[in-house]
C-alpha cells in the first residue's frame, strides 16, 4: 500500500532527525550508550506500531523523546528493584541506595530542552579511544547519523554482518570499560577532541576518495561527515580545530564537481576548471577558517593541523586561476604544519610548494632527502614528484626512470596510465 | 543531497508588509534549529517583486521588464538551501517551519542537481570502469583508509 510506504518513509526521516538527540538524552539517564540505543530503538518500534493507526503526532520528535524517556525510567526502576532484591539478600540495604537516586534526579533533568551537552557526550562516546577505529566509524554513523547497519555496510563496502558485529562489539566495549558518559575536561578534552576530528575527517575522506564503494553511498558519507562537522561546530564553538576541520572539508568539497573529467579520470588541482568550484561551499569554508583564526589570535597561520590545512586549501580557493596561487604563503603554511605534525608526506607536499614558489632546482634536494626514508621508498607520489622536478630541469632520462618507478608502485590504474604517459614524454 | 526551499509570495509579502515580531522570533528559532542540525547552508528573504526586474530571452533579443509581476502565488519571496539526506527529511523539516506568511501560504521544495545525478549521461566505458573499481575495492576492503 502506497500510504503505508509513505508513512514508513516519513517515520524513517523523523528518526534520522531525532535519533542522536534521543539516544544522547537516554544515555545520560541510563549511563550506557548501548542500553540507550536499545531503548531508543524501542521508541522507534513503538512509533512504527502506533502511528499508522493513531496518526503521526503533531510533534513527532517530542513523542519519540517522551516514549524513550519512559522506557528508560522503566529500565531504571527495574534495575533499582533488582538491586534492592540483591541487597536484601546481601544485608547492607543502605549502602547502595546512593547509586540509584542520582539516576532518577538526572532523569528529571532531562526535561530540559537543550540537548547540546547530551549530543556532545554522545560524540565523545562514539569516538572513544578505547574503541578500534572501525568501531568508532560505525558507531558514529549509527548513533549520530541515524544510519542503518545496511547503509553503513554499503558505505564501507563490507558485509552487513561485519558492521553489525562491529557495532555490537563497540557498544559492549564501552559498557565493559564503564566509561563515564561525559564531556572530557581540561587536557583530556584536547586529546579526545583530536580523536573525534580524526573520525569525522576519515569519514569525509572515505566519501571524497571516489575510487571505492557504492556510487550512491559515497557522496552520502562525505555529506554526513560535513554535517557532523557543522553540528560539532555549533556544539563546541570555542574549539578552533573544529572550525578548522569544517573549513577544510567545505573547501575540499567545493572541488567535487571539478575533480574528475567526463570519463571519471582524476583532474589535478592546478588543472581543474575553477569555474566549476562550488562558491557557496568556498564561502562557508572561508567563513569557518575565519572563525578558527579569530579563536587563535586572529592569525590564519597560528592554528592546529586542520586549520593549517584549511588555510592551505584556502590559498587555492582564493586564487582566481592556478597561476595566481600564492605559493610563498603555502610554503610558510607547510612550514608551520611540519612543526605541528612532522611527517615525510607533509615534507613532500612542502617540497612541491617550494618547487612552485622558488623553482625546481631549490625543491629537488628536499625531495631527494626524503628518498632514503624507509617509509617513503614505496610511496609512488614521491617518485612522481621527483620525476616532475627532474623533467622541469631537463634531466629527461632520470625523470623517465622516476616516473617508471612511480608507475610500478601505484595500485591505481588511472594513475598508472598517467605516469606511463609522463615517463614516455620525459624519456628522450 | 541539497534542496532549495522556496517560500512563495503572498499579497502582504508583495505589499512589503513586514511580519510581526513574534513571527520573526519564531523564524529565528527555526533557523537556529536548522543550523544546529547541520541542515542550513544558506537562506535569504527577497524584496517584493515591485523592486525586481525580469529579462525575456528570445534568440539574441533581450527585453527588460520591470516589476511588480502579476501571478503572486508563483513568485518567490524567500529561499533556503538545505543539506538533507532525503526529500522525506526535507519535508519533515519543513513541517516544523512556522507559517512564514501572515496569510495562507505555500512553500516548495526542489532537489538541486548534484554531480551524481548525471549518472544517466555516463558513457558505457565509464560505467564499466566504475564496476571494475567496485570489484577492486571489494578486494581491498581490509584497508579502508589506504589512500
Amino acid at each position: 500500500m502506497a500510504g503505508d510506504a509513505a508513512l514508513h518513509r516519513r517515520i524513517e526521516a523523523v528518526w534520522r532527525i531525532e535519533a542522536a538527540k534521543v539516544i544522547g538524552v537516554v544515555a545520560r539517564m541510563v549511563r550506557d550508550v548501548g542500553t540507550a540505543e536499545d531503548l531508543a530503538q524501542e521508541a522507534l518500534i513503538a512509533a512504527l506500531e502506533r502511528w499508522p493507526t493513531d496518526g503521526v503526532p503533531n510533534n513527532p520528535g517530542a513523542w519519540l523523546m517522551a516514549t524513550a524517556k519512559n522506557r528508560a525510567l522503566d529500565w531504571l526502576r527495574q534495575r533499582a528493584l533488582h538491586e534492592r532484591k540483591q541487597e536484601e539478600l546481601g544485608a547492607d540495604a543502605d549502602a547502595r541506595g546512593d547509586h540509584v537516586v542520582p539516576d532518577f534526579s538526572d532523569a528529571l533533568d532531562a526535561a530540559r530542552e537543550d540537548y547540546g551537552d547530551d549530543l556532545l557526550r554522545l560524540v565523545f562516546a562514539a569516538c572513544h579511544p578505547v574503541l578500534p577505529r572501525e568501531g568508532q566509524l560505525a558507531l558514529t554513523l549509527r548513533l549520530l547519523g541515524g544510519l542503518t547497519t545496511a547503509e553503513i555496510a554499503r558505505a564501507f563496502v563490507v558485509p552487513e554482518a561485519t558492521i553489525a558485529q562491529r557495532i555490537v562489539r563497540a557498544k559492549r566495549t564501552l559498557s565493559e570499560a564503564g566509561m563515564p558518559f561525559e564531556v572530557p575536561r581540561g587536557e583530556a578534552l584536547a586529546t579526545r577532541l583530536t580523536v573525534v576530528l580524526e573520525v569525522i575527517y576519515l569519514l569525509f575522506n572515505e566519501g571524497y576518495a571516489a575510487t571505492a564503494g557504492d556510487d550512491w553511498m559515497r557522496p552520502a558519507l562525505c555529506e554526513e561527515a560535513l554535517r557532523l562537522g557543522r553540528v560539532l561546530a555549533v556544539l563546541a564553538p570555542a574549539e578552533p580545530e573544529v572550525h578548522g576541520l569544517v573549513a577544510l572539508m567545505e573547501i575540499q568539497a567545493s572541488r567535487t564537481r571539478a575533480r574528475t573529467d567526463a570519463q571519471g579520470r582524476p583532474i589535478l588541482l592546478l588543472a581543474q576548471d575553477r569555474g566549476r568550484w562550488d562558491r557557496l561551499l568556498i564561502g562557508r569554508g572561508l567563513a569557518a577558517l575565519a572563525r578558527a583564526a579569530s579563536l587563535q589570535g586572529g592569525d590564519e597561520t597560528g592554528g592546529g593541523p586542520y586549520a593549517l590545512q584549511a588555510a592551505i586549501a584556502a590559498c587555492h580557493a582564493r586564487a582566481p586561476e592556478a597561476e595566481g596561487t600564492d605559493w610563498a604563503r603555502i610554503v610558510s603554511l607547510y612550514d608551520r604544519l611540519l612543526d605541528r605534525q612532522p611527517s615525510p608526506v607533509v615534507a613532500l607536499n612542502r617540497a612541491v610548494a617550494v618547487g612552485m614558489a622558488h623553482g625546481p632546482a631549490t625543491a629537488l634536494p628536499l625531495v631527494e632527502a626524503l628518498l632514503p626514508l624507509p617509509q617513503m621508498q614505496r610511496y609512488h607520489l614521491l617518485h612522481a614528484v621527483l620525476g616532475d622536478l627532474l623533467a622541469k630541469l631537463g634531466r629527461g632520462a632520470e625523470a623517465r626512470r622516476a616516473f617508471e618507478r612511480a608507475a610500478e608502485l601505484t595500485s591505481n590504474e588511472r594513475e598508472l596510465g598517467l605516469l606511463m604517459d609522463r615517463a614516455r614524454a620525459a624519456g628522450s | 543531497m541539497r534542496v532549495m526551499v522556496m517560500v512563495k509570495a503572498t499579497k502582504s509579502s508583495e505589499a512589503g508588509v513586514m511580519p510581526p515580531t513574534e513571527l520573526f522570533e519564531a523564524m529565528g528559532r527555526y533557523n537556529e534549529e536548522l543550523v544546529k542540525a547541520g541542515v542550513m547552508l544558506a537562506g535569504e528573504g527577497l524584496h517584493p517583486s515591485a523592486r525586481g526586474v525580469r529579462m525575456r530571452f528570445d534568440g539574441t533579443t533581450r527585453t527588460v521588464v520591470d516589476g511588480p509581476f502579476a501571478e503572486t502565488k508563483e513568485l518567490v519571496a524567500g529561499f533556503w538551501l538545505w543539506q538533507v539526506r532525503s526529500m522525506d527529511e526535507a519535508v519533515e523539516w519543513l513541517r516544523r517551519c512556522p507559517n512564514p506568511m501572515l496569510e495562507a501560504s505555500e512553500v516548495e521544495i526542489r532537489p538541486v542537481y548534484e554531480a551524481e545525478d548525471f549518472g544517466e549521461a555516463l558513457t558505457p566505458e565509464l560505467r564499466e570502469k566504475n564496476e571494475r573499481l567496485r570489484k577492486e575495492s571489494a578486494a581491498r576492503q581490509g584497508h579502508p583508509h589506504g589512500r
